[in-house]
């Protein structure tokens, strides 16, 4: 019996069709991140909004931060307490566990958090607005989308980051110290006192903070625009999600690569 | 076939040559159509003849391929983004799927325009909403959220949301859809009296004949790309033209077809091509 769908029919796309339309994207990209910076003013008009933002992407990520935060720096004290007794170093857990946390891993376990947990919803929402004709009934109504809906959201993502990322790592130094002192004897005034010797705030502390919010702008401008492009169907919602989670966590590593390359 | 309508002066909406093809298939090729002011003007058509992208061209959503589309005077496909805002600030559109913003409830979305557009103090803010409400019969339902209406509630709230600004044009995408014949009934009214009150000129998509002839002052007949008859509602249902028989007399044998193109039916279904 002949089928009326014939997807193996499709015609195949060449290597070079898919590179460029990848190349499209980035560039749309760009350009939807120059819309956004430009509309920033205007958005300030709905600061409501950027509040809302902030605590739906913050405050509302806050427990899976907490937790996870926590686990971490229990991880890292139990790993390195074992690998650092090998050497007779465990006094330098608190120096290695904190610069571990504020160079790398809280920055980085957050935006791979964040992008997840905050990321996806941004991406649902906006696809979902975009699916039931919300963002054009605001056109219609002569309300710019991108400086009510995107710029927020984008603003919150930038805000929220190193806070969250602030939050994280204490929860890790926690957990490095339960796991460190109160469990493995360690003694506390030497966990603290070579922490606070060796960790330089400028250098350790605000270049993580710096990389927080590259890593939230990064991940906040991939899921307003996978939401704001998606095509308005239930399947073009879910896969704008997953790419939401899949572009977010490649380029926050590769950009991670590149800003420790530059601010060592 | 009646002339353009030429009441109140010249036409708020002018399309001259419109020409806009979307997937390979042309929608319109070389439409030209007068929405005269004040004036209840309804398009009507088959599915898929381009009712709601001739709206859609009408408040710069999309741009034709060729054409001018004057809105008001204004050559709409060449305006700045800014322009075009200014420019909607003075047309209402009721969508197809009422297009309520979700996280709002029934009041915010009716509030919507006014609180972005105009610094109006937040209790007569309260009351325009409440008066549009309660001429759309939800001043009760204010409080709900959209997950809460039914579908043709749905629809009324947006009514009042696109009327809550008393704009010039209000453009209405399948407004009867979903209406129960009581509210069906009121927003027929409402139509017809904003129109006679406020003299604000209205737009009608709409499939129903029997609902827009209450209403309509002219109707214009999409088909096949072009205008296939106008008139008012009384002259079209008189009409003998092969269109406008077909599409009010509602037979599936006429100009329009009623099955999109396919190949040989009992190929499809696997047996021997059928002996002509």
């Amino acid at each position: 019996m002949s089928s009326v769908i014939k997807p193996d029919k499709a015609p195949k796309r060449s290597e070079a069709s898919m590179l460029g339309d990848s190349l499209a994207q980035v560039g749309a990209c760009a350009l939807f991140l120059l819309s956004i910076l430009a509309a920033i003013p205007k958005s300030l008009k709905h600061i409501k909004e950027t509040i809302r933002q902030i605590w739906f992407v913050g405050a509302m990520s806050l427990v899976i931060i907490m937790t996870c935060g926590l686990f971490v720096g229990m991880v890292l004290g139990l790993q390195l307490y074992y690998v650092l007794s090998i050497f007779g170093g465990t006094a330098a857990l608190g120096t290695v566990v904190s610069l571990s946390l504020y160079r790398e891993l809280g920055p980085v376990v957050t935006a791979l958090l964040f992008a997840g947990r905050a990321g996806t919803s941004i991406t649902a929402e906006i696809g979902l607005m975009r699916a039931t004709d919300q963002l054009a009934a605001m056109e219609m109504m002569a309300v710019d989308p991108i400086a009510y809906v995107a710029a927020p959201r984008f603003l919150a993502g930038v805000i929220a980051m190193p806070l969250l990322a602030c939050v994280f790592n204490a929860l890790g130094i926690f957990g490095a110290h339960l796991v460190g002192v109160t469990w493995l004897g360690l003694d506390n005034g030497t966990f603290w006192s070579n922490m606070t010797s060796s960790v330089d705030v400028w250098k350790d502390v605000v270049n993580g903070v710096w990389k927080s919010c590259a890593f939230g702008a990064v991940v906040a401008l991939i899921a307003v625009f996978q939401g704001y492009t998606t095509p308005p169907t239930s399947e073009g919602v879910a896969y704008a999600t997953t790419r939401t989670v899949v572009f977010s966590s490649i380029v926050v590593l590769a950009l991670d690569f590149v800003m420790t390359a530059f601010l060592m | 076939m009646s002339e353009t309508p030429k009441a109140g002066g010249p036409a708020l909406v002018e399309v001259r040559g419109l020409r806009t093809s979307l997937g390979g298939k042309v929608i319109f090729d070389g439409v030209d159509l007068d929405i005269a002011r004040g004036k209840i003007t309804a398009i009507m058509g088959p599915s898929g003849t381009g009712k709601t992208t001739l709206l859609r061209h009408i408040t710069g959503q999309l741009a034709p391929d060729a054409g001018e589309i004057r809105v008001d005077g204004k050559n709409v496909p060449t305006l700045s983004r800014n322009d075009l805002f200014d420019l909607r600030e003075k047309i209402g559109f009721l969508f197809q799927n009422s297009a309520l913003l979700t996280d709002f409830t029934v009041f915010e979305n009716v509030a919507f325009p006014l609180r972005q557009h105009m610094k109006l103090p937040e209790d007569l803010v309260r009351n325009v909403v409440l008066t549009k409400l309660q001429a759309v019969g939800l001043r009760g339902a204010a409080e709900l959220t959209p997950s809460e209406l039914s579908g043709g509630m749905a629809r009324r709230v947006a009514l009042a949301r696109a009327i809550v600004r008393d704009p010039m044009l209000i453009l209405y995408d399948e407004p009867f859809v979903g209406l129960d014949p009581i509210a069906l009934n009121q927003v027929l009214k409402l139509i017809r009296t904003l129109n006679d009150t406020l003299g604000i000129t209205s737009v009608l998509v709409a499939h129903e004949f029997a609902a827009v002839s209450r209403v309509a002052d002219h109707v214009y007949l999409i088909a096949g790309g072009k205008i296939a008859a106008q008139g008012t509602p009384a002259e079209l249902a008189r009409g003998e033209s092969p269109w406008t028989r077909q599409f009010f007399g509602g037979d599936a044998d006429g100009p329009v077809p009623f099955q999109y193109p396919a190949r040989d039916y009992a190929l499809d279904l696997g047996f021997p091509a059928a002996r002509t």
